[in-house]
Parts: C-alpha cells; structure tokens; sequence
C-alpha cells in the first residue's frame, strides 16, 4: 500500500512538470536546451545510488533546498515517505519526459497554427490541441512512471532509508526479507505481488500507446 | 483597400512582392507552384516572418500584430481540421475565440451546406466536405481577412464544381475580402475581382481581373483557356427563344436561358478562340451575339502562329484569338473599328 501511495505521488507531482518539461524540449527552439535536455536525463545515466546521494545533498536536512523547505515550511523531505516519492519522481522523469515527447512530436504543428489563426494563444493552444492529440501518450507515460516506481530501489533507500511503514517500499521490502533469515517466503510473495504489477502496467500502457489507438 | 508589401530570403529563393487592392473583393493570387503565393499568405496570417514586411488593411496596420490577434482567417489547402473534435467543435473553435462576427453559426452551415455533417470527426469527411467545413470554421472566427490558399488544389474536378458555387456564394454575401491563391486560371476567373499574377517571388502584373484578362502582354494571355470576363446584369429572359439577355454596360449578350432573376449580377467569361472577328455585318449565321468594338492592342503568341487581339466593347475589354492570317486579310491593328461575333453557347455564366 505504501509502495502505492508513494508511486501516485511520485507521478502525480511529476507528471505535469514532465509534460510542459517535454513541450519545452520538443517545441522549444532556445539557448541552453542542451543543459535542460541533459539534466533531465541525468538520472537515466547515473547510478541510483548517486541520484539519492545528490538529493541528500540538495534536500538533505542540512541541504540548501532541505534546510531552506525545514526553516520555512516545517518539512521535511529526507528519511520520510515524501521524500520516497521525491526520489521515485525524479527516477521516472527522465522515462516520462521521454514518452511524452514523442507524443507531443508526433502532433501536427500545422493544426496549431491552424488554432493560432482562429485567435487561441499558446495556453489555449496546448490546452485544445497539444494536450489532447498527446494524451494517449500522456497516459502512457504516467502508467509507465507509475510502474517503474513502484521497482525504485537505490535512490530511495540512499535518500529516504528503509523505515518500515515509512519509506519502505516493495524492492526494499524484498530485499529486507531477503536479509532476514528465513524471509524467503515472505519475499516470495512480495515479488509475485511485483511481477504482476509490473505486467499490469506493461499491458495498460501498451493499450494506450497512441499506436493502438489508431 | 488592402496594401502588401514583403520581402524576405528563403534559402536559395527570394520573395519581394507588393501589391494593392480595392476592399471587399477577392483579390487572386495567380501563379505556378512555387512562385511564392503560400509563402505571402503566410506572411498575411503571421505564420511567416519576412525581413521586410508591411500589411495595411482598411487604413489598419496589421503587420506588428500576433497571428491570434490579427483577425485573419486561414483556409489552408490541406484543410487542418482537428481530427479530435467533431466538425461542430471545430467550426465554435473559431467562433468561441474571434466574438461575433456578421455571419452567424447557422447562416455559415447554411450557406456552405454542412447542416448534415456537424456531429461527424473529420476522418469521416470527403475532401470536398472537409474544405467546406474548413471554410465555415475560418469564417465563423470573426476575421477582417479570409486568406484561402489552394483550397481546391487537393481535390478532383467534381469535387471542385461543387465547392465552386459555394464561394461565388460567399463573395457575393460575405463584405469580407478574401486573397485567394490559386494556380488555376478556372477558379480565378469565376472568382477574383483583383488578379495579381506571380511568378518566381515576384508579382509580374496586378490590377482588375476584367482588364487583366483581356491584356496581349501578359503570360495569361498565351495560355490556351485565355479570355475575357466581363461583369453583367440580367436584363430580360425570353422564354419563347430559350434565351436571357444580360447587359453589359451599352451592349446586351444573349445567352442560353439561366435561372438567376433579373437584376442579379453575373460575369460573363468568354473564351479567347471562340471570338470570330469581323469587319462587316455577316449575314445568315447562327451566331447570336454581334458586338461592336475597337482593337486596343495586338501581339502574336511565341510560335507565330496565332494573333491575341485585345478589343473594347461597349460593357469591357475582351481577347480574342485568331489566326496571323486572318488578322492580316482584317487589316487588323489598334484603333481599328470590329465586329465582335460571339457565340450564346460559349458564353460561360458565373454567379
């Protein structure tokens, strides 16, 4: 449930920042896209270890971001399930960005500037046109970030840790079995639980691709 | 008045086009592909940013203004309807954003004749459907200026016959000026009142389409289906002969009976070969018409073989193409006095 609930959270804050870092990188034309294209990209390429270790460093307690968010707010992101998700989040944006790019690619620019003609401005355009051609795309892409939370491991367990009820989500879960003696069992069937997620999502994203749909 | 005036570098290609043209009317651009005619509409709609660009349109300065506030509307050559929308959502898409314009949501569907079409997607659309739509949609934005480029290009002839009609309709009802660009010389003369003729980013000639057609200097003019068009009111119809008079300034042409009332405007275009010249009253023949009128100008087209003579009749310029030799036996040159013999039946009626 926990393992859920952090995957939801994780997609929901990431997904609308994917989409418009995605709209931004497949039309946008303008100085330092490759800076913008590269940090998205980044945690695709590092170790998840490193990626949680850098979060530490940012949104740690002691971090610029963490210490700033503890002074101001009063949260706190580190060792907490908000921070499980924060690591999730930033683990599957670089696949959702990815995903939603094509499909914003693959919509006419033509009929935008067909809408632009009949007096809609760039919100309105992305709203009514963009978005909606995209939006198999788009959910393909959340069910696809969804999925590949849920398996998070290195990031999570470098930036959130492995608290029972906490931030301990199902491949930290697995691998706590696993460590204690005789777990082997429970592992079992939290991996099982897993596959079947996982096929879960494959199958529902494949039946959005905007592929099928056409 | 709608002024133009652009110029703008293209990667081995140049545009430098101006011209001017009286408002409303449909002003044509006419030319071969490639000779820039998408490139200046684009420019009107805003889509196209030229380095020199100047659009004055009824004394407003439109050049600075962004597309979505410009108030043109686009009919673009290969519909661009939105293929997730019903054709209803996409003729309010416009209507929703430019305000309410003088043509109402069910005035447009009745003139373009889509009453029966609206809760259908695009993709279920024929090409001549799909273009008419795309037309309401346009025209239900509110615009000051109706951009149509090639809107009949990707469609067969009898489609084309049956969106024509539909946009004679529309000039006579709309007060809405249109550029039409178009490479077919058909569409343009039942349709233009301005013709600016294009070719290779430049404009080679531009005025009024009942002067430039009948013109011996132009590439028009040595184009097989060259001719005259002149602009007519329905005078009289004759049942009992089968024929309805049209006058044309000080002459009257008879035609083949037509349904249009008297009083109703029509323009005549009368093919360039099928004006017989004469310089005495012929007797006994079949031809209906016999008109006076004087010879403005003549030349001979590139292989010698025919003489384009630009007349003047009583309601307009005309062209008529005869052979060199019969020119020659005419004694035919510019000032002369003629008869110019038309048939009924080649006389083609436009609303």
């Amino acid at each position: 449930m926990l393992s859920l609930r952090v995957a939801a959270r994780a997609v929901g804050v990431g997904l609308p920042l994917a989409v418009i870092v995605a709209v931004v990188l497949a039309r946008g034309r303008f100085p330092g896209r490759f800076v913008v294209n590269a940090l998205v990209h980044l945690p695709l390429m590092l170790p998840p270890v490193v990626t949680g270790w850098l979060l530490l460093l940012v949104f740690g307690v002691e971090g610029p971001v963490g210490a700033w968010l503890a002074a101001r707010f009063g949260v706190r992101l580190a060792f907490t399930e908000a921070g499980a998700a924060l690591a999730c989040g930033v683990m599957i944006f670089p696949l959702m960005v990815r995903a939603i790019s094509l499909s914003v690619e693959a919509v006419d620019p033509r009929l935008e500037q067909a809408a632009r003609t009949l007096g809609a401005h760039w919100i309105d355009r992305f709203l009514t046109i963009t978005l909606p051609l995209a939006g198999p795309g788009v959910l393909a892409a959340a069910v696809m970030g969804y999925t590949a939370s849920l398996g998070e491991f290195g990031a999570v367990i470098t930036f959130a840790a492995n608290i029972p009820g906490q931030t301990q989500t199902l491949p930290l879960a697995i691998f706590s079995a696993l460590e204690t003696p005789g777990g082997e069992v429970v592992a079992g069937r939290l991996a099982l639980v897993s596959v079947c997620l996982a096929l879960g999502g494959l199958v529902l994203a494949e039946c959005l691709s905007p592929r099928r749909l056409k | 008045m709608l002024r133009v005036s652009l110029e703008h570098r293209f990667a081995g290609a140049s545009l430098c086009v101006a011209f001017e043209a009286p408002t409303p009317g449909v002003i044509a651009l006419f030319g071969p592909s490639g000779a820039g005619k998408s490139s200046v509409m684009n420019a009107m709609a805003g889509l196209l940013r030229p380095d020199r660009f100047r659009m004055e349109l009824d004394g407003v300065a439109l050049e600075r203004r962004h597309p979505e506030y410009r108030g043109i509307g686009y009919v673009f050559q290969d519909g661009r309807l939105f293929p997730h929308m019903s054709v209803r959502d996409n003729l309010r898409y416009g209507l929703r954003r430019g305000g309410v314009g003088p043509v109402g949501f069910g005035e447009a569907v009745e003139l373009l004749g889509i009453g029966t079409l609206l809760g259908r997607r695009p993709r279920h659309l024929s090409g001549g459907e799909r273009q008419r739509v795309a037309i309401g949609r346009a025209l239900l934005s509110n615009p000051r200026l109706l951009l149509m480029d090639e809107p009949l290009s990707a469609l067969d002839q009898a489609r084309r016959d049956e969106i024509l009609p539909y946009l004679a309709r529309l000039r006579s009802v709309l007060s809405i000026p249109i550029v039409y660009a178009s490479h077919s010389l058909d569409e343009v003369t039942r349709l233009a009142d301005t013709l600016v003729l294009m070719q290779a980013g430049r404009v080679v000639a531009a005025g009024l389409l009942t002067e430039m057609a009948a013109r011996v200097d132009l590439p028009l003019a040595l184009r097989d289906d060259a001719g005259g068009v002149l602009r007519g009111v329905v005078n009289s119809h004759m049942p009992e002969r089968g024929l309805t008079a049209i006058s044309c300034g000080a002459d009257f042409i008879w035609v083949p009976q037509i349904a249009a009332p008297p009083g109703a405007v029509v323009r005549l275009r009368v093919p360039a070969r099928e004006v017989i010249l004469a310089v005495e009253n012929p007797r006994g023949i079949s031809v209906t018409n016999i008109l006076p009128a004087h010879v403005v100008a003549m030349a001979e087209d590139a292989a010698g073989h025919a003489a384009l003579v630009s007349l003047e009749l009583g309601g307009g310029p005309l062209l008529a193409r005869v052979t060199i030799d019969a020119a020659e036996r005419l004694r035919l040159a510019p000032g002369r006095q003629v008869l110019a013999l038309i048939k009924a039946m080649s006389v083609d009626l436009s609303e």
